[in-house]
């Protein structure tokens, strides 16, 4: 298989970003020496993960602001099965908005046009939110790839991605084969999620691994790797769906695949957790997480995602009681 | 900073945690505080204080007593008052209070952490959340031991009054792990804390007083140096327990030679962290900053050595230079640091001092860019690469956020530097191949192997060490053993001599020359053919070095033959036997080593009549009881070879999710200096007990009695003991018993003779640190199967290493 220049210089103009211009990720040839090679000590991971939160604390102002930062990185998501126009619309105007103007204002941050990082949803909702977000900034991502199982044929799959860009998605969450890493057939992963990357064209391409089904943290490290060398701009841990979600000891494993790769190629890949990410005190550990394991670059919507729809109310509140002193109630608090 | 700077640059700030209550605390005792003795605070004598200090900022916490000798002997009255009551509970009883205890602990859990952090600079982040939480897993645990003491450790009884010393680099953890074992048993404790962090014992003297404990169980006496040494000085302790550093503990050792108490000491470390080529080595970089940078480095079992497999080791070195420059250091009580507050400026320029010898002996020290705060005591994280085991600070304990790395090219190298150390306290693996990292956890030296972890402690599992690491346990049921003594020793005086000796005052030493010509020879008219009795070395017999020979006589006065008189260099040459056989001995498997021991009471069995006739000549006893002597002993080695396989360790169940494995390792080569009493059985009994757990023996057989052991050597012989498992050297047995002690490849000395003995024993033990199994002879009777055989025997014949076992895939 030939390898095709994916290289392109990715540029986040938005008002919520941000930071230098870094290459997108081109992929590389598979280099199955390398992914035969990772080692994960599970014990190890999770006693690292559960100190995590227990190393560093952030409080107060800082609290605010990296809630506020925080917010730029969702993907504000709806995935359901009876979405409708009416409620992606909602939706979208929650990610123009997300947090009441008079509060970004007494945080003096009103002025800075912060939004989420995306609006997340199916590819038959592509349109509608794409519409709602005229005049944004605000990407379109699209799930994509028969989600959340993958397991519609290989065309089919390919398809849906360039009707979801055809549409105005301006980022794929696409979901890999689980057969493919459970039996640790390297190179077919690598096959598919290549003729995935092909397919995106300039969207931005995440790679969902649905670590809750995979059978172990050493697969979660392989697969993190041949996702990257696939050309991934993003790996994304879960479609939201696995009986097990986003855990901390999941995301350390690909955060260190993310560093190995830059170590490697030089190129930066960002890292988007998914599911089951409700609290403001949860996000805030996946922000130390990444401070820690890969440095400030990966706390910017450019390397950094995180896909959620609950956990704005609960930042929203916890703004509220830092402006204010008081427990707030979620119903200040605007529906998206 | 404003919240829309942070927004931008995402920089973490200060996280305080608030010392208000804390301080309040401490002002609602004026800032002052006595003595804990009998449940009241007492003024010290001399009415002299010293004061404590917040490392990470100066400022001055408070005043404490400086106890002197006065003091701790007040203390000691208090808890000598308090034992026959306190031991006399019934472990449920016990168990209650050590229940309330842990309560109360976990009741004030922050007021301890805060506490904690102030006065010893170390991170809220270890006190919240280690210091305080182990303290209490302590003493939950051992209430529970309190609560079985009775049938778990029904031969036993608790050793009396306490004397304990504990250092300030874990103030309350190590206070916990010293007073939970000894109230539990019984016993009654005079606790020292370290000058330098006082605050948190006195605080659980409040505890202690909020349990409802009988006054008098626990005394806490707050002091320097004076209090210490009175502590080690005052004679009425019948154990001493000591954490700290192993010149102290040489000198508490010598101090205490030969008073016939019992002793721990959990000293000095330089513990290795190996890094295999197929680690996580991820794992291994976080792994390596709880190892050194846990506790600033201050850690005695700190993982201060790295050895890296050559092929990986310069990426690994890379890997440890980018995690160490996200490393925070400031006070104490911020909650997002990872490193804290040297103790004290003396100890900030020892670590300093050591890092510089390093660079001026041609070391790469590296120490990333990082912010100390202006104010308090400092020390960034080091890396120094570039050393070999030839370098002083290779050799040396730091105790400070120092690690010194080095490559190794195979498992078997990595093993002899991990080894290449006077130390023994712990160690860390790293590898994802259960095979190597088992076999390189079983071959390393060291109390504690934590396999693909590092500094794991648990109230389940005994810590302490091997070889110049100290001796003793704390945790588990192996700690327990430091707190008591089997019931016989207890109820009997040391010097209460066994009535049932009846023919001590037969045989004779005598001097290596001729014997008397007023000495019976023969009475037949043909000369017997010479039988002259060599030293036995490395399964040969040896003639001795110093070619001089004494006679031996029968109880009747006539000469019985005549034995070697061995020297130094004779216990040199069998010690060197011992240490070769030692490792394959250990290495067979427990059936095998059962196989020998029974064979060894096959052929004994054979010549009965001739050791017992043997017996009654040398002795002077009946044939009658000769025969008994000997029947006797071919039980014991049934026994000892019953425990070959029997007694080779346990689960330890901690709060690991794994399996930790508690081993019964051989102490190594033991040297026994054999009594005269029962002079076929004691030694049968003493090198049983020895062989059957892989260690190899140096023994000096019954000096008045010597050919009942030479007559031995055929039984060894004939029954395929592998050459140097079993070295006897006859002679003098003092001279020949220092020359054992002395020994640095001799890892213990039983010792059963004359008070000077004992002393001479335990005073020359410290300069290696070896064990000691020293008593005056006479006491023990060896024909009570209670006294002379079963757990109290067996536990000197191993130490235990806790292998750590994290599992999951």
């Amino acid at each position: 298989m030939t390898i095709p220049d994916l290289s392109a210089k990715h540029t986040d103009s938005r008002a919520n970003g941000t930071q230098a211009a870094h290459a997108r990720n081109p992929g590389m040839p598979l280099d199955l020496g390398w992914v035969k090679a990772a080692r994960v000590n599970k014990s190890a991971a999770e006693r690292r993960a559960a100190t995590m939160g227990t190393r560093r604390s952030v409080k107060k102002d800082t609290q605010a602001a990296w809630l506020l930062r925080a917010i730029t990185c969702i993907d504000l998501t709806t995935l359901s099965g009876d979405d409708t126009p009416s409620n992606v619309q909602r939706l979208c105007a929650k990610a123009r908005q997300p947090v009441r103007q008079e509060m970004l204002d007494a945080l003096g941050v009103g002025d800075l046009g912060i939004t989420t990082g995306a609006v997340c949803v199916y590819h038959n909702r592509v349109a509608d939110a794409v519409r709602a977000l005229e005049g944004t900034n605000i990407p379109v991502a699209a799930v994509s790839t028969g989600f959340p199982a993958g397991l519609s044929p290989l065309k089919t799959r390919i398809e849906e991605i360039k009707a979801s860009v055809a549409a105005g998605a301006k980022e794929i969450d696409i979901v890999i084969s689980r057969e493919h890493a459970i039996n640790q057939n390297w190179q077919a992963l690598y096959d598919e999620v290549r003729q995935f990357r092909e397919a995106c064209g300039d969207a931005h391409m995440k790679s969902i691994l649905a670590t809750g089904e995979l059978p172990h943290l050493r697969s979660v490290m392989m697969a993190s790797l041949v996702c990257m060398m696939a050309g991934s701009d993003f790996i994304k841990t879960s479609t939201g769906k696995e009986p097990v979600n986003a855990t901390l000891e999941v995301s350390l494993v690909m955060l260190r695949a993310i560093r190995a790769y830059q170590e490697r190629t030089g190129i930066k890949v960002g890292f988007k957790p998914a599911g089951g990410i409700r609290t403001a005190k949860q996000i805030m550990n996946f922000q130390i997480l990444m401070k820690e394991e890969l440095g400030d670059d990966w706390l910017f919507p450019d390397l950094f995602r995180v896909g959620a729809s609950g956990l704005l109310t609960d930042i929203e509140r916890q703004l509220s009681h830092h402006l204010t002193g008081r427990y707030a109630a979620d119903y200040y608090m605007p529906m998206g | 900073m404003s919240v829309r700077e942070i927004f931008q640059n995402m920089t973490y700030g200060t996280a305080p945690e608030a010392p208000d209550v804390a301080k309040a605390w401490l002002d609602a005792h004026g800032r002052k505080f006595d003595l804990f003795i009998n449940n009241q605070w007492e003024a010290p004598k001399d009415a002299t204080y010293l004061t404590t200090y917040a490392p990470a900022t100066t400022e001055k916490l408070a005043d404490v007593a400086d106890a002197k000798a006065a003091d701790v002997s007040a203390a000691y009255d208090a808890a000598r008052a308090a034992f026959p009551k306190w031991s006399a509970l019934s472990g449920h009883t016990r168990a209650r209070f050590m229940y309330a205890i842990a309560r109360n602990l976990q009741k004030h859990s922050r007021l301890l952490a805060v506490l904690e952090s102030l006065d010893n600079g170390k991170t809220i982040r270890e006190t919240r959340d280690l210091d305080v939480p182990l303290a209490a897993r302590h003493f939950y645990h051992h209430a529970g031991w309190a609560q079985l003491m009775e049938h778990e450790l029904a031969e036993y009884a608790p050793v009396g009054v306490v004397g304990q010393i504990i250092p300030w680099n874990f103030p309350l953890l190590m206070l916990a792990w010293k007073i939970a074992p000894a109230i539990a048993m019984g016993n009654t404790v005079v606790i020292k804390p370290a000058p330098f962090t006082p605050l948190t014992a006195l605080l659980f003297a409040e505890i202690v007083a909020e349990s409802g404990l009988p006054p008098g169980v626990i005394n806490i006496v707050t002091g320097g140096d004076d209090a210490g040494i009175a502590i080690t000085a005052h004679t009425g302790f019948d154990k001493i327990a000591f954490t700290g550093s192993t010149n102290v503990g040489k000198i508490i050792r010598r101090a205490t030679a030969g008073r016939g108490i019992k002793l721990s000491l959990e000293l000095g470390g330089k513990s290795p962290f190996i890094v295999f080529d197929d680690a996580d080595q991820d794992a291994a970089v976080e792994g390596l900053v709880d190892a050194i940078w846990f506790n600033q480095g201050q850690v005695c079992c700190a993982g201060s050595r790295l050895l890296v497999q050559e092929s990986i080791a310069e990426g690994f070195y890379a890997k440890v230079r980018a995690r160490m420059g996200k490393l925070r250091i400031g006070h104490s009580l911020d909650k997002s640091i990872d490193i804290g507050a040297i103790i004290d400026p003396t100890q900030r320029e020892t670590i300093e001092g050591w890092v510089k010898r390093g660079a001026a002996e041609g070391a790469n020290v590296y120490q990333p860019e990082c912010e100390l705060p202006s104010q308090g005591c400092w020390f960034p994280p080091t890396l120094i690469t570039n050393v070999e085991p030839a370098s002083a600070i290779v050799q040396e304990e730091i105790f400070g956020p120092v690690v010194v790395a080095m490559p190794f090219r195979s498992h078997k190298e990595a093993i002899a530097l991990a080894n290449n150390t006077r130390y023994g306290l712990a160690a860390s693996v790293w590898s994802e191949n259960v095979n190597l990292s088992l076999d390189v956890a079983t071959k390393i030296k060291a109390g504690s192997v934590w396999v693909n972890c590092t500094n794991l402690f648990d109230a389940a599992s005994g810590f302490g060490g091997y070889r110049e690491s100290g001796y003793g346990r704390e945790g588990g049921r192996e700690g327990l053993f430091e707190y008591v003594r089997p019931k016989w020793q207890t109820e009997k005086s040391r010097t209460t001599k066994n009535t049932k000796d009846t023919k001590k005052e037969n045989g004779h030493v005598s001097a290596p020359f001729p014997a008397s010509v007023t000495t019976r020879t023969s009475t037949s008219e043909l000369p017997s053919i010479d039988r002259t009795a060599k030293l036995f070395i490395g399964g040969k017999q040896a003639r001795p070095d110093g070619n001089y020979v004494r006679p031996i006589l029968n109880a009747d006065g006539s000469r019985a033959g005549d034995v070697g008189d061995g020297n130094r260099k004779d216990i040199r040459d069998a010690v060197e036997a011992a240490r070769s056989a030692q490792e394959s001995w250990a290495g067979k498997n427990g059936h095998a080593r059962a196989q020998i021991l029974y064979y060894l009471a096959e052929n004994l069995s054979a010549r009965a009549d001739e050791f017992a006739k043997r017996i009654a000549a040398l002795t002077g006893c009946k044939l009658n009881e000769g025969r008994a002597e000997v029947e006797q002993s071919i039980e014991r080695l049934f026994t000892y070879a019953a425990y070959a396989d029997k007694y080779g360790g346990t689960i330890q169940e901690t709060t690991l999710r794994g399996i930790v494995l508690g081993v019964s390792e051989p102490v190594g080569v033991i040297g026994i200096a054999c009594p005269n009493d029962a002079p076929l059985l004691a030694f049968v009994s003493l090198t049983a007990a020895a062989i059957c757990r892989g260690n190899a023996v140096v023994v000096i057989p019954s000096e008045r009695y010597p050919l009942i052991a030479t007559d031995f050597y055929q039984v060894i012989e004939t029954s395929d003991v592998p050459g140097g498992v079993i070295n006897i050297v006859t002679g003098a047995r003092e001279t020949l018993v220092k020359t054992l002690a002395e020994h640095d490849h001799v890892e213990s000395v039983w010792y059963f003779g004359t008070q000077d003995g004992v002393t001479l024993v335990e005073k020359a033990s410290a300069d290696n640190m070896k064990r000691t199994w020293a008593e005056p002879e006479g006491w023990r009777d060896w024909r009570d199967d209670s006294q002379s055989t079963g757990e109290a025997i067996l536990h000197e014949a191993v130490q235990v290493k806790n292998i750590w076992l994290p599992t999951g895939e």
